[in-house]
């Protein structure tokens, strides 16, 4: 009952924020251009439309769509598995690690341009994730050790990125740099749309078959493993696929914050605790979330843009905070 | 046939923890494990399920080894109640206990009738069926031991592994919670600390010093003054029950003296009392 709900409110949602914007389309115009394209029928649209919404707008929507999804799901492995309600990629620095990467291919020109900065950001982020885990581990690998080494090596990869950015950054380079900072999903293309919806639904299909030994990891590893659960396996398998997941969405959509972090926990407060409910509601739920969001940051301040990391942040922790007084009242 | 250690040792960070211990329990007995902090309780409760592999010795489950055995199908047959396992999530009560049919699921299967219908037994055997849509932060220690316990019964194991579960309850729960277990139809193997309980509730005591067992046996047989001075160092009268035949320990200040009886019931090679 809820699936197809989640559906239509999605595509609805992608729907008209494809007519917001300074050129109005109206919801008809986009149905008839999106049917023209794909079963190819031949309803006469403007050539200015269907170029707008076609190659501009759709495609922003959708990537934002799947950044949303992407980076829910992430958000919530990652609290989950390691019990932490403030774990997720940006807490984690990963996004950090990613901006360092795009940083030293775009600026100082690493790699003599094999990489590109999307490959930089790749990098930079899975070398982050992957310090975070090791320090966590060396530190005796508890909960909190996660996050407080998440947030020492956050801190770390954002001063190596200022000192490239000052050091050796021009103007136009330093507004290259704040991209990856601040995400922004100017000028995507479907190609963009490709790569990430294959990697999120594959993602999403792994975090599904994953959801019982999720539950099992409520109260603790040692409990897990009672229940029968492949402890280190599992763990193993969740964080490399967050990992990817992360740092295939930041190389795309820049580092964009506090969607990871809060909308798990939406998620939670709605559905219950079950995996098998909060992760599609995650996914559902962050990206509805992000398609409006970035919506609103083309329009509002259009035509200049807003980067989209300031709106999620704006609009996500009132809504957030209004959810956990809402709790309050029931607990 | 049931669960049991044929002389499993384990060295951890350099230290033996368990040193050639064996227990082959009585199916549907009630068997503690008593020992100071650091004898080896623990360790050896993590060997018994499965969650670490002996350096030398085998832990068999119905004569396999539990080493070539998958995670689910052990955790089918044992179950583990840990001390003070904790948890964020806001979930109730009726959710946590359904955690214990994680062995029992297929990857992508739904909840079946039968998961209901265990959990509901579980659920009634340690008399939480009335809390069962409370949320676990609501629980009183007491109610949320029973609740692990429960988990652990919707397992529907054939052995019960117990750490330390009395720990932070006050003396009624305590007792509640040991009358429950000791009448569960499982095998169940408790680490204690509580002499008198294990006193009371176990057919089986089995005392533990740096990784070794050196005594074990019925309660009344193992537990003697000397005993406890030896492996504790405290001072302790025994006092036996005539009616019940069962004893109780009181402690005296002061450290014992004289002579210990260290080493004259060391080295059993394994421990098979009626129940």
């Amino acid at each position: 009952m809820l699936g197809p709900a989640a559906v239509a409110a999605l595509a609805l949602s992608v729907g008209v924020a494809v007519t917001l914007g300074p050129a109005d389309v109206s919801l008809v115009n986009v149905r008839d251009i999106l049917l023209n394209h794909v079963r190819l029928t031949d309803i006469p649209v403007r050539a200015s439309e269907d170029a707008i919404v076609w190659e501009e707008r759709l495609p922003r929507a959708l990537v934002a769509a799947a950044c949303g999804a992407g980076l829910g799901l992430c958000g919530a492995i990652l609290q989950s598995l390691l019990r932490n309600p403030l774990a997720d990629p940006f807490v984690l620095g990963v996004s950090s690690g990613a901006s360092t990467g795009a940083v030293l291919i775009g600026v100082l020109g690493l790699g003599g341009g094999a990489l590109g900065m999307s490959g930089g950001a790749f990098v930079g982020a899975l070398a982050a994730f992957g310090v975070v885990l090791l320090l966590a581990r060396f530190s005796g690998g508890g909960t909190s050790s996660v996050v407080l080494a998440g947030v020492a090596s956050s801190q770390f990869f954002a001063a190596v990125t200022s000192l490239v950015v000052f050091g050796f950054a021009d103007a136009d380079e330093t507004r290259g740099v704040m991209f990856w900072l601040l995400g922004s999903l100017e000028g995507m293309r479907w190609d963009d749309v490709a790569l990430l919806a294959a990697v999120v639904s594959a993602g999403g299909v792994i975090c599904l078959a994953s959801a019982r030994s999720l539950d099992a990891f409520a109260f603790g590893e040692d409990v897990a493993a009672s229940l029968g659960i492949h402890v280190a396996r599992t763990r193993v398998l969740l964080l490399v696929l967050t990992a990817l997941l992360t740092a295939t969405l930041v190389s795309v959509a820049g580092a964009i914050g506090f969607v990871g972090l809060v909308l798990p926990h939406a998620a939670r407060l709605l559905f219950g605790h079950r995996h098998a409910r909060v992760i599609p509601a995650t996914a559902v739920l962050g990206a509805v979330f992000m398609v409006w969001v970035d919506a609103a940051s083309r329009v509002v301040f259009a035509p200049t843009p807003l980067p989209v990391g300031v709106g999620t942040a704006l609009v996500g922790v009132p809504v957030f905070a209004m959810l956990l007084v809402r709790r309050r009242g029931h607990a | 046939m049931t669960l049991q250690a044929d002389r499993v040792s384990w060295r951890r960070g350099g230290t033996l923890v368990v040193d050639g211990v064996s227990v082959q329990p009585v199916p549907g007995s009630t068997v503690a494990l008593l020992g100071p902090n650091g004898s080896g309780k623990s360790s050896l409760l993590r060997l018994l399920q499965g969650a670490a592999r002996p350096d030398s010795g085998t832990v068999t489950l119905d004569g396999a080894d539990l080493s070539g055995m998958r995670r689910r199908e052990i955790a089918r047959a044992v179950a583990t109640v840990t001390q003070h396992a904790e948890t964020d999530a806001d979930i109730i009560v009726r959710e946590v206990v359904r955690l214990g049919r994680t062995p029992h699921r297929s990857l992508l299967g739904g909840d079946t009738a039968q998961d209901e219908r265990a959990i509901d037994r579980a659920l009634e055997h340690v008399g939480l069926t009335e809390k069962a849509r409370h949320r676990w932060h609501t629980l009183s220690g007491g109610e949320r031991q029973r609740a692990h316990i429960a988990r652990a019964l919707a397992q529907e194991p054939r052995e019960l592994l117990l750490d330390e579960p009395t720990n932070h309850l006050d003396i009624r729960h305590q007792l509640e919670l040991l009358a429950l277990v000791a009448e569960l139809p499982v095998t169940a193997i408790i680490a204690l600390h509580d002499l008198n309980l294990a006193a009371m509730f176990c057919d089986v005591v089995l005392v533990l010093q740096q990784g070794r067992v050196v005594a074990g046996g019925r309660p009344e047989e193992v537990l003697t003054p000397s005993l406890i001075a030896d492996v504790y160092g405290v001072r302790a009268h025994v006092a036996r029950d005539h009616v019940s035949g069962r004893i109780s320990v009181a402690f005296q200040p002061g450290t014992p003296s004289g002579a210990t009886s260290r080493g004259v019931v060391s080295s059993l090679p394994g421990v098979r009392l009626p129940g």
